[in-house]
């Protein structure tokens, strides 16, 4: 079984500190990690590896230190890794991220029976990803999968978790699978893996030897453009009750609620 | 024309109806819904919200599946040629939504908070972005231009169309690729998105076993319980009630911040409720600063004193 996963580089947001004056990232020396929930999508996938016997392959587009995210990803037991980077891909939406990274896995004939992606990433956040590049190769899809039940050759079972229900899908091999925190719980990288890592390479490869054009890809391509960004520091004008004061706090506190006591 | 896309008539797709009557005015829009669902219901909740609700009634609409769903509204948007489409964006919406934007090859913005329309008729669509620090304004090139929009941000107007038309589509049966073969009605605690009013509680709350009041809190009021990350961490309560970055995100009328300290990534979650009231300890704990109220002390002490206060009121 051939599985792929797409997996993002994000800024490790454990680290992230916001700058209390503007709002904004603080991004110098924060480190590139894989999306969380894509570590989740991958643990899918080696454990699928581990049970039956899989091909994993690994399929990023992003900024070249993306590669250290993809090293990462070989010490887990990863077998291909491949990168798509060029600086033409810069600012893309989601429809030039789906297109790029569905037309590469044709003109690079990847092959897959299951592909797997996180919800959403982290920094971005859409959930939209995984689903266009879904339809841009014709695959069933299920998204907010939160258990796998059983893998073959021909099918996938999965939990689906809605507002309302947990559902139980059948569907049919290839298909796209976006995964919720819940499927698998990623595993810590081994010092083995490692040292078996550092001998594989990773495939890498930019826009013009996948022959796409500068008008389809990057800022160019994304008919989505983000023209304001401005910061939302919300303070508001905040009435403490200290001391003493207290009980007039749960007085007014109190009246608040009333309106909204159970008959 | 706006169109709207739905599976049922609930809240969301009046809050959205009653945004887009809203924005399609500007513009002399007309406003569309499009409604698919396995059958017909709540009708009359809808008169007055659009000029049209295409509906198309087919079993294979009852629990949402990818393909049945986007063949039929695929064929609806190439007839009908909407200038906008717009969805809630619930796992409905942000499933059905990036697949139709892809065949329609056009933008797609998530989750937004913010819709206006400028005078050339391009739609204006902010969201929140990095844990909800910014918000980006973002507008699509192509057509028809596309959002899903977060549930409970846009208030119910009340209608204002005189004449509602009824029209009836056809829908096609799609070999579905999914096959459902399981189906269990969650049962959560409280749906915290939904909920009037929460009590939501952080590490101040100092131990589990204080959980106790926040519970009879919630139920005199029919509230709902919330938490932060190190509170679900801790296992006093199921991720189901985390808010946050990486939790649920809750607008509700009154939220109470019980022994919360108020991390960026929990005000992801909660800074847009209407009233918020803190209660912490630490008076310079930064929860105070999103609050409307704040009560400096200890946070199980003081849900006591409301519970009691309430009680009072109730037998009153
Ligand atoms: C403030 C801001 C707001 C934005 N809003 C929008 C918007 O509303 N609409 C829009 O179209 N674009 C938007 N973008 C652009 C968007 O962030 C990028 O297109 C981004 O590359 C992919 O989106 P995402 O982070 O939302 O990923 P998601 O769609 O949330 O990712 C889902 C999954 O897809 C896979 N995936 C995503 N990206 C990659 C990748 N590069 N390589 C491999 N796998 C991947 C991963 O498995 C991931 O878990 C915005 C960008 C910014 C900075
Ligand atoms: C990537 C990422 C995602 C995250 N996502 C989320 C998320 O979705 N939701 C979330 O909540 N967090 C999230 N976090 C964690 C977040 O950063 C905080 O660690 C968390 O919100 C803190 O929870 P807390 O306020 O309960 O605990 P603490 O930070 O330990 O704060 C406890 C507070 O209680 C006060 N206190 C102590 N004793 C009392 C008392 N007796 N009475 C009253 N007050 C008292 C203290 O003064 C303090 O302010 C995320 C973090 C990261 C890195």
């Amino acid at each position: 079984m051939k599985i792929l996963v797409l997996a993002k580089q994000v800024p490790d947001t454990d680290k992230v500190k916001i700058d209390p004056n503007t709002g904004t990232m603080i991004r110098e020396g924060l480190d590139a990690v894989m999306n969380p929930l894509d570590m989740h999508a991958l643990e899918v996938a080696l454990r699928i590896k581990e049970t039956t016997g899989a091909h994993i392959t690994v399929l990023s587009m992003g900024p070249a230190k993306t590669e250290e995210m993809l090293k990462d990803s070989l010490a887990f037991g990863v077998d291909r890794a491949i990168l798509l980077t060029d600086a033409a891909f810069a600012g893309s939406d989601t429809w030039a991220t789906s297109y790029v990274l569905s037309e590469a896995v044709k003109r690079l004939k990847i092959e897959y029976d299951l592909v797997l992606c996180g919800e959403k990433a982290t920094d971005g956040e859409t959930g939209q990803v995984g689903i266009e590049f879904g339809v841009l190769l014709n695959l069933p899809i299920v998204t907010y999968v939160s258990r796998i039940f059983e893998v073959s050759k021909e099918f996938i079972v999965v939990e689906r978790t809605t507002e309302e229900a947990f559902e139980k899908w059948k569907v049919k091999l290839p298909a796209v699978i976006s995964v919720l925190k819940s499927v698998a719980e990623p595993r810590l990288p081994t010092l083995n893996g490692k040292k078996r890592a550092m001998n594989q390479k990773i495939e890498i490869y930019n826009a013009q030897t996948l022959g796409f054009k500068p008008e389809e890809i990057g800022l160019n391509g994304s008919p989505t453009k983000v023209i304001r960004v401005c910061n939302t520091k919300l303070t508001r004008n905040c009435k403490l009750f200290v001391g003493k004061e207290t009980t007039v706090g749960v007085r007014k506190v109190v009246e608040l609620l009333k309106p909204f006591l159970r008959k | 024309m706006l169109m709207v896309i739905s599976n049922k008539v609930d809240r969301n797709t009046i809050e959205l109806l009653s945004k887009a009557c809203e924005l399609a005015n500007r513009k002399n829009f007309e406003v569309s819904l499009l409604l698919m669902s396995a059958i017909q219901e709540k009708l009359e909740q809808l008169k007055g919200y659009a000029d049209n609700v295409i509906l198309m009634i087919s079993k294979q609409f009852e629990v949402f599946s990818l393909d049945p769903f986007l063949v039929n509204a695929e064929m609806v948007v190439r007839k009908y040629r909407p200038e906008i489409i717009l969805s809630s964006a619930t796992t409905f919406g942000r499933t059905l939504m990036p697949a139709l934007a892809a065949k329609l090859k056009t933008g797609l913005t998530a989750d937004c908070t913010e819709l206006d329309i400028d005078e050339k008729g391009n739609l204006l669509q902010t969201r929140p972005a990095i844990g909800g620090n910014v918000m980006a304004t973002i507008v699509t090139s192509t057509r028809p231009q596309m959002a899903t929009v977060r549930p409970k941000v846009f208030q119910i107007n009340p209608p204002t169309k005189q004449k509602t038309k009824f029209i009836f589509e056809q829908p096609i049966f799609v070999a579905d690729r999914c096959e459902l073969i399981g189906y269990k009605v969650r049962e959560e605690e409280a749906k915290i998105e939904e909920a009037d009013v929460i009590i939501s509680v952080g590490k101040g709350l100092r131990r589990k076993e204080n959980l106790d009041v926040v519970y009879k809190l919630a139920k005199f009021v029919n509230g709902a319980v919330g938490a932060t990350r190190a509170v679900v961490e801790a296992k006093w309560l199921s991720f189901d009630h985390q808010i946050g970055l990486s939790g649920k995100v809750v607008k509700p009328k009154i939220y109470i911040a019980a022994g919360i300290s108020g991390a960026v990534q929990h005000l992801a979650g909660m800074q847009t409720s209407q009233t918020i009231i803190a209660i912490n300890k630490d008076r310079y704990a930064p929860i105070f600063k999103v609050a409307d109220i704040g009560i400096v002390a200890d946070a199980y002490s003081i849900l006591q004193q409301i519970l009691e206060a309430l009680g009072d009121e109730k037998n009153a």
